[in-house]
């Protein structure tokens, strides 16, 4: 195996796209090197973004926030901007792994493992975060929802990766939250999970609704909170809420739970989130 | 397979050593610089023995590339010591009996130092999820966590 570490995103592009192999990005290391440890890749080529200009970077723009791809979730949570903005996405990063975990793990790798469990990926989807992929083509942008296509597989070409992700601006009165079940307080893999961003008008209505689930199926699933529409989040409208979250859910049975639980747990969670990104966008009912 | 050849700073030293591309950082603190103080638990990052601070910010070493280190400064147990002055925490891991086996204690003085230094004033909560990630198997934590709020009001008074 070889590592580089390549100074530029040109070099970065050359380096992936020209190994006959197997190559492999490396930002925080926290999936590749323990898929490494397991036996489960072999790369040919390690490529280490880390030393790319600006890729360590968190900076506004339009409103929003470009988050560099090799930024840890250790230096996403210390930034007072994103977390006032999206805070639905921060605490989503900052569930995943423990503090060490945390010193590397970046949110762009945690949505290129593809792992339908993944924390940071509703949340970012619910946000309508757009990742930018450079490739030998040129660069992209393309919704973090369309990148996960399978378990483990992402729609990024031969030779493309994941550069930043963008969070864009929200209007007043609008806010996220994100929630999971674990078995656990701490260190384990969602069994479901939901991500809720909400707006809502001045007389405390919703105006829109963004509810996407985790764990619940091969890929992050988007649900129609239509429901959600022109209500206070009354006891109705939640109830309503949990049931589409259920129906849409498409769960697994394994070790860490029935598909059964999942669908019910699933719809709960949205209801719960929901009234949390109610409050924080400092609207009461 | 050609080596790859490291600057770096470890507890303060520059140190310099040749690398396979896929040796952790663990490997080479261990088996080349024989700073042994961080241990491999687990090898995937979930038990924390290995803990290390990588430019003051807390990793599992097993977890980075050696070759990763170059110009980094890389802190490890065998320098939280002040020659044979031990350390509050080491003091107060002593003085509570928050060990057994040791397996994982300097891993827990590693990540518990790291606490300390960004948050030096820790409720007991605060301190259990930040070593979350360092497993015991002996102690059951209530000592542990007991040893660091210790040193944590220690070191404020200090």
């Amino acid at each position: 195996m070889q590592y580089a570490a390549p100074k530029s995103v040109q070099d970065a592009v050359e380096l992936l796209a020209g190994e006959a192999g197997v190559a492999h990005v490396l930002a925080g290391g926290t999936d590749v090197l323990v898929q490494m440890k397991m036996g489960m890749v072999e790369p040919d080529l390690l490529v280490d973004i880390k030393h790319i200009t600006r890729l360590k970077d968190i900076t506004a723009e339009a409103g929003g926030f470009r988050i560099g791809a090799a930024v840890s979730g250790a230096e996403l949570g210390e930034h007072a901007g994103v977390g006032t903005l999206w805070p639905g996405v921060v605490e989503a990063v900052e569930l995943i792994g423990s503090t060490q975990v945390q010193g590397r793990a970046t949110m762009a790798g945690n949505l290129c493992n593809a792992s339908p469990a993944g924390d940071s990926v509703p949340a970012m989807a619910a946000a309508g975060a757009v990742a930018r992929i450079a490739g030998p083509d040129g660069t992209r942008d393309c919704l973090v929802a369309d990148i996960p296509t399978a378990p483990g597989r992402t729609s990024l070409g031969n030779g493309e990766f994941i550069t930043s992700i963008f969070l864009p601006a929200r209007p007043e009165n609008a806010s996220d939250a994100y929630l999971r079940f674990i078995p656990r307080t701490e260190m384990d893999i969602a069994v479901a999970s939901a991500a809720v961003s909400l707006e809502f008008d001045t007389e405390g209505k919703c105006s829109a609704a963004t509810v996407i689930l985790g764990a619940v199926g091969p890929t992050i699933l988007n649900v129609n909170a239509d429901c959600l529409l022109g209500t206070t989040l009354d006891d109705a409208a939640l109830e309503a809420l949990a049931a589409a979250c259920s129906a849409t859910a498409i769960p697994i049975d394994d070790k860490r739970g029935t598909a059964e639980f999942r669908k019910d747990v699933v719809g709960v969670l949205a209801k719960r989130a929901a009234k949390i990104a109610q409050t924080r966008a400092g609207v009461t009912s | 397979m050609n080596k790859i050849h490291v600057t770096t700073t470890v507890n303060g030293d520059p140190v310099e050593y040749l690398c396979e591309p896929q040796e952790t950082l663990l490997d080479v603190l261990r088996n080349q610089l024989r700073l042994t103080g961080a241990k491999e638990g687990c090898g995937t990052g979930d038990c924390g023995a290995c803990s290390v601070t990588l430019n003051g910010r807390l990793v599992c070493s097993c977890l980075v590339l050696a070759a990763e280190a170059g110009g980094q400064e890389v802190a490890t147990v065998e320098g939280i010591a002040d020659g044979d002055n031990l350390h509050i925490l080491q003091k107060k891991i002593l003085e509570h009996a928050a060990l057994q086996c040791g397996v994982c204690t300097p891993g827990i003085l590693v990540a518990a130092k790291a606490l300390l230094e960004k948050h030096p004033d820790p409720t007991e909560v605060e301190a259990r999820y930040w070593l979350a990630g360092n497993l015991c198997r002996c102690t059951g934590y209530d000592k542990i966590i007991t040893a660091v709020m210790d040193a944590a009001a220690e070191m404020r008074g200090a």
